[in-house]
């Protein structure tokens, strides 16, 4: 149940940002991105999403593998936590969302809506949305984002026991995440730096 | 040689450079032939007068109005299926075209109609399918205008340009439905005994045929136009990147 | 699917504004045209259906823009995008929540406005027949409307000036149904037209939008 990524290049509004990418994570194993601002983390992972088509190369993984989390947690300020939660088990049809509550220590805000939240535990609530739903290959954008230290190492063991369990995480992160067995992938060499000549360049050749 | 080569922008550069003087000066000389022709050597209407030489302008620019609906959705059609950026860019290219052509249906028609008729507008289908005819082009230059990326402009103004078609002949069919209207039958119709008779109909052809190349001259230029703007957009984000 | 429906639903309930405001300016339609065209009857009792279905076909477009623009602002649409469900049934589940809490509604409430309008009373059975079964036009073209509309900042507007022109075959229809029935003609090709233009839309638009969604997600 890995991911194997050969010669993959991928475009942000139809400019090509990052080429030439090829990894492989197998099972049980963690990969950070790392690379300045608009190196194309984000706009990698939305691509390993199947958000949005690569360029060119190929992507390798099983079919209904991803779970992806993007800046933004995808939570409804009116539902309550377990509203939420329980939403995408439906949608995913994962396992029972108590063990996921568990594991990011929410317990003790089920019932509070999810709009009353700090930002640090909105983050866990839509961390904890990847326990639900079940799935193997976790891409997660900016996991750490509003979360202090001591939810970071809940965060680190919550990705750690996914990966003890066969599971895949790709994490693009700029701070340490307590996660030094992870491999780490510097994506500046794979940038872009001379713009390929299009269709409409050529035009005029 | 495949016809598709021309939808390289390259290919079609060139391609447009050499024939748009042809098609310029051909575009030209039908038109004033066809006008001067109809406006000045034909007798007037036993019944509408002079009026009737209005036909000129009013007939071919209502073809043409429903013609360049047609031509994009060929092009949105081309560039769904096989990703030609000409192809977009040339349905992009012929939508104010035809918005204009449909106004001068419109226009015309209302001068028409107030000496005809004795009324400028009446809710007629005929005339109320052109505005909302009008309302389709409005929307498709406006969602067009409304994206950054033109890929994606590209990609989502196709998928109205289909979508928006089918509503288009069935609200034609609904205006028939929802009111008999004052405007006569075709005038051209190959198969109907009342057509126009060979004194009108022939300036007309050759008017219709003027139209023709100017909505072919108009949209050849404009979509070289766009293919500039694109290849100035490529340069530019290229600038950004070194 | 059913998950995603109840949420919807759960949402519209507790967020308010989206579906009760539609309700509201359907309501405040109905006050104005008599105060504008004036309280004779007769004409009011002639304008009635066309009155009741351009205010229903507004109202519905009020909450359009919040079909998906609500979960793309949150990240939602995303995660969505990438569930199991397909983005077609995920278009489809979103119309028929959005029909439900609006269409559903103003159908209800259209028999009393047309109290207000003097609408013939041969008529009102033939109001909420047409009305039942145009609406889920209204809600669907309506979300492949957002589904183009939803990157973009400004898209409230834009999302009107390109759905409105869709909503013609279905306004005509619907009309002439309740005119006709006002006038105890008879109404069976309009009112099937009506139904096909639905199923057709139903059938169709989902394919159209969630491809929309996909050139608007990547």
């Amino acid at each position: 149940m890995g991911i194997e990524v050969r010669n993959l290049a991928v475009a942000r509004g139809g400019v090509t940002v990052l080429h030439g990418l090829s990894f492989a994570v197998p099972p049980g194993k963690a990969l950070v991105l790392r690379g300045p601002n608009g190196s194309g983390k984000t706009t990698l992972l939305r691509t390993l999403a199947g958000l949005q088509p690569a360029t060119s190369g190929e992507i390798a993984m099983p079919a209904d593998a991803v779970a992806y989390a993007g800046h933004s947690d995808g939570l409804k300020a009116t539902l309550t936590v377990s509203e939420n939660l329980a939403f995408w088990a439906a949608i995913y049809g994962g396992p029972s969302i108590e063990d996921a509550i568990r594991a990011l220590d929410l317990a003790t805000l089920v019932r509070r809506r999810a709009g009353e939240l700090s930002a640090g535990q909105k983050r866990r609530l839509g961390l904890a949305r990847l326990l639900v739903t079940g799935r193997p290959l976790w891409l997660l954008d900016e996991p750490t984002v509003s979360l202090d230290a001591s939810a970071v190492a809940l965060f680190a063991g919550v990705v750690r026991s996914h990966l003890a369990a066969g599971g895949v995480a790709i994490v693009a992160t700029h701070v340490d995440l307590g996660l030094p067995e992870a491999e780490v992938l510097d994506l500046d060499p794979f940038r872009v730096r001379v713009l390929a000549r299009d269709g409409f360049d050529e035009a005029f050749a | 040689m495949s016809i598709w080569e021309y939808a390289n922008p390259k290919k079609f550069m060139q391609t447009s450079a050499r024939a748009l003087p042809l098609v310029v000066g051909l575009t030209v000389c039908l038109l004033l032939v066809g006008l001067v022709w109809g406006f000045f050597f034909t007798p007037d209407d036993y019944k509408q007068g002079s009026t009737v030489k209005i036909i000129y302008l009013h007939v071919p620019a209502a073809m043409m109005a429903i013609n360049a609906w047609v031509m994009m959705l060929v092009t949105s059609l081309i560039w769904i299926v096989r990703r030609h950026h000409v192809s977009a860019l040339a349905a992009k290219a012929a939508a104010p075209v035809g918005l204009t052509f449909t106004l001068i249906a419109l226009v015309t028609g209302a001068l028409w109609g107030e000496p005809m008729w004795g009324t400028w507008w009446a809710w007629d289908p005929r005339l109320t399918s052109f505005l909302i005819l009008c309302l389709f082009y409005l929307g498709y230059i406006a969602l067009w205008s409304a994206i950054e990326n033109p890929d994606t402009a590209a990609d989502l103004t196709a998928i109205l340009c289909l979508v928006g078609s089918v509503f288009a002949v069935l609200s034609r069919y609904a205006v028939n439905f929802w009111n008999q209207g004052l405007h006569q039958g075709a005038s051209l119709s190959l198969d109907k005994k009342e057509n126009v008779s060979d004194v009108f109909w022939l300036p007309l052809v050759v008017c219709i045929a003027g139209f023709v190349l100017l909505f072919v001259t108009l949209v050849l230029m404009r979509t070289r136009t766009e293919i500039r703007a694109r290849r100035l957009a490529a340069l530019l984000a290229r600038e950004r990147v070194a | 699917m059913r998950a995603l429906l109840l949420r919807d639903l759960r949402l519209a309930m507790r967020t308010g504004g989206g579906f009760g405001l539609g309700l509201a300016f359907f309501l405040l339609l109905a006050v104005l045209v008599p105060l504008g065209v004036g309280a004779d009857g007769t004409v009011l009792g002639r304008i009635a259906p066309g009155i009741l279905w351009v205010g229903a076909l507004l109202a519905c477009l009020l909450s359009l823009d919040r079909i998906f623009a609500l979960d793309h602002e949150d990240g939602s649409l995303d995660l969505l995008a990438t569930s199991p469900i397909p983005l077609e049934a995920v278009v489809a589940v979103k119309a028929l929540a959005h029909w439900l809490v609006t269409g559903l509604p103003l159908t209800l409430l259209a028999p009393g406005l047309g109290i207000l309008l003097n609408l013939d009373p041969s008529a009102y059975g033939w109001l909420v027949a047409s009305l039942i079964l145009g609406t889920p036009t209204l809600s669907i073209v309506g979300a492949f409307g957002a589904a183009l509309t939803v990157g973009l900042r400004r898209g409230g507007l834009l999302l009107s000036l390109l759905v409105l022109p869709l909503y013609v075959p279905t306004l005509i229809f619907g009309t002439e149904v309740v005119r006709r029935g006002a006038e105890g003609m008879a109404l069976g090709t309009p009112l099937a037209l009506l139904a096909a233009i639905s199923l057709g839309a139903a059938a169709l638009l989902p394919f159209a939008a969630a491809a929309a969604l996909r050139v608007n997600l990547r």
